[in-house]
């Protein structure tokens, strides 16, 4: 299946949008993992998985695990464009009784595969997911997305050693490098040193890739799953907080608040972004 | 019901062959069912069997807090999971995976946490838990059990399996005292009453279950009779036949191989308190940190015996009104 580049283009930049409409409506929330981590989940939901949003639980489907369960409101927006309920839906987020927590929910929200948010512990449920699906004899992929700050926790590497002694070639870690955590660089707090050798060291098909590119993604998640006999991994080399100027360039960008009519002037920014890629595509 | 056949004489056979066993007996009957182990396969025999089907019992390796994640997601793609590893491990190790990745996510999985307590003997105070109880009383509707002997453990597992939400069995490797009769089945949270007496009630479970019996029996000597349980599901808790039984003996003691903290004293005094306020106690660790010993030993250290039995139920009945 080839991508139409351009519509992915076009799907990120909805989840920016629906990322900060979400977040807006509260008023706070996890703005820069969440747009860092946007171009990868248009480029799974848009061009890669096999998913049904009439079915979210067939068993024989694809799955994504947000381990850094956080960037739960580019999951719902990714989610929402794909159907799985009302967009207007997701700017119920972290309101009383709402099916979209701040951290992803799988009993809460339609397609969310798997409840996360205490970070490190999506890498060991998707090795089981993944373990699980192939014992099954299901054709099922599973796609994994960590933080660059969770992999400061000692269970993401527990897991990627059994997936790897496990030979879990269904599955496709994606490390967001956005080179940020809550308190600042990851460089100062915990230097996690060479993500890349680290892992091709514990056995995993590894690349590195512009990952706010859907292009660089695209490709690179299409070799990835040509690869067969050991878990693969894509390291995503990211900004915190990209698609908006304001935000790559605030430091403290994890969990930010604003008044709604400065998130407006993200959205307008995104919006126009938007228009501009939609012309594009008229005009082609 | 269950087959009281208690004369005092060992289990001929020991908890460790009989965990392997049923396990390995459950993953052949039901494809269903899967075990993941972390590193401690050897130590309940289940080795030979991993070696063998390396993809029904699955060695995660030193790795508790990543065993537990990988339980919930074998739970999720719709296995029943069996995890195992020493109780400290099976508890405060990989606490926050039980809690979250298998509890809040409700992948519902069977957690074995071996040599609970004093049956860490020669591993020391690192691996003693006293304290695995209270931990897994504080997971939201997660079922615990304290294993009394082998008959009970073989059907307690086989029926755990099927239970949903998070299930924590507490057991030794070793050989305990013989009190159920083979085929004998037990009701999840309904107690095994062991012994009838009108002058006290003694809730027990695990190694403290043969404690209770030895010490009744010294007690009725001298002329107090107790009441025994079997509190082998500490949760949920069957408050109906403890309350039944103090309502008629008006004093309550709790024998637990465990910290008083948080355990089944913990829980006894919890529904006593709200429901019918009776003198109680415990023999159980006092707040303490294990250490290393013959099991015999640390019974001895920590007051676990039914010596300290008779003496805690002796003040109690003579102080009731």
């Amino acid at each position: 299946m080839a991508a139409d580049i351009k519509q992915l283009e076009i799907y990120a930049t909805r989840i920016r949008i629906g990322s900060l409409e979400a977040i807006k409506a509260r008023g706070f929330g996890h703005v820069g993992g969440s747009l860092s981590v946007a171009d990868t989940l248009a480029v799974l939901y848009g061009a890669v998985m096999r998913i049904d949003p009439k079915n979210p639980r067939l068993s024989q489907r694809d799955k994504m695990v947000c381990s850094k369960g956080h960037a739960g409101p580019a999951v719902y927006a990714t989610l929402a464009l794909k159907g799985f309920f009302p967009y207007e839906d997701i700017k119920t987020l972290n309101q009383p009784g709402t099916s979209f927590p701040s951290h992803c929910d799988r009993l809460k929200t339609p397609g969310v595969d798997m409840t996360t948010g205490s970070l490190g512990q999506g890498t060991s449920l998707a090795a089981g997911m993944a373990l699980g699906d192939k014992l099954k004899g299901r054709d099922s992929r599973m796609y994994l997305i960590v933080g660059d700050g969770e992999l400061n926790e000692g269970q993401p590497w527990e897991a990627f050693m059994f997936m790897s002694a496990q030979k879990l070639d269904n599955l496709t870690v994606f490390i967001d490098w956005n080179k940020k955590q809550l308190d600042g660089y990851i460089t100062d707090i915990s230097d996690p040193h060479d993500f890349k050798k680290k892992f091709e060291a514990f056995g995993f098909h590894t690349q590195q890739v512009n990952g706010n590119s859907v292009k660089e993604i695209y490709e690179a998640v299409m070799a990835a799953d040509k690869v067969r006999g050991m878990p693969r991994a894509i390291v995503l080399d990211t900004i915190k907080g990209a698609g908006v100027k304001e935000v790559e360039d605030t430091f403290s960008n994890h969990s930010m608040a604003a008044a709604p009519e400065v998130f407006d002037g993200w959205i307008e920014g995104l919006k126009e972004k938007l228009a501009a890629l939609e012309g594009e595509v008229v005009h082609a | 019901m269950p087959k009281i056949v208690y004369d005092g004489s060992n289990d001929p056979r020991a908890f460790k062959d009989v965990i392997g066993g049923t396990i390995i007996s459950l993953l052949d009957s039901d494809p269903d069912v899967i075990y993941v182990d972390a590193d401690l396969m050897s130590t309940i025999g289940t080795y030979k069997y991993h070696q063998a089907h390396p993809d029904r019992a699955i060695n995660v390796g030193v790795s508790e807090a990543n065993m537990m994640g990988v339980a919930g997601g074998l739970a999720a793609a719709g296995f029943k999971p069996i995890a195992h590893t020493f109780g400290p491990f099976a508890s405060r190790r990989s606490y926050d995976q039980a809690f979250l990745s298998a509890g809040y996510a409700q992948n519902d999985i069977t957690v074995i946490g071996t040599d609970p307590g004093v049956c860490a003997a020669f591993n020391g105070g690192t691996h003693m838990p006293f304290e695995d109880v209270a931990l897994y009383r504080a997971i939201p509707t997660a079922t615990i059990f304290d294993i009394t002997d082998t008959v009970m453990l073989e059907d307690i597992l086989r029926q755990a399996v099927n239970l949903p939400g998070v299930k924590y069995i507490r057991v030794g490797r070793k050989t305990a005292a013989k009190v159920y009769g083979i085929g004998s089945r037990f009701e999840v949270g309904q107690a095994v009453k062991l012994r009838e007496g009108k002058d006290i009630t003694i809730v027990a479970a695990g190694i403290m279950v043969h404690e209770a019996l030895q010490a009744a029996e010294t007690l009725t000597k001298e002329g107090i009779e107790a009441d025994v349980l079997d509190m082998f599901t500490i949760k949920p808790l069957d408050e109906a036949a403890l309350l039944k039984s103090a309502r008629k003996t008006g004093a309550v003691l709790a024998a637990e191989n465990h910290n008083k903290i948080g355990g089944l004293y913990a829980a006894v005094c919890e529904a006593l308190s709200r429901e019918l306020p009776t003198p109680a106690s415990f023999v159980a660790v006092n707040d303490e940190y294990g250490e290393v010993g013959p099991q015999n030993y640390l019974q001895e250290r920590f007051g676990l015996t039914a010596d300290n039995i008779v003496t805690r139920a002796r003040e109690l009945v003579k102080n009731k009104k």
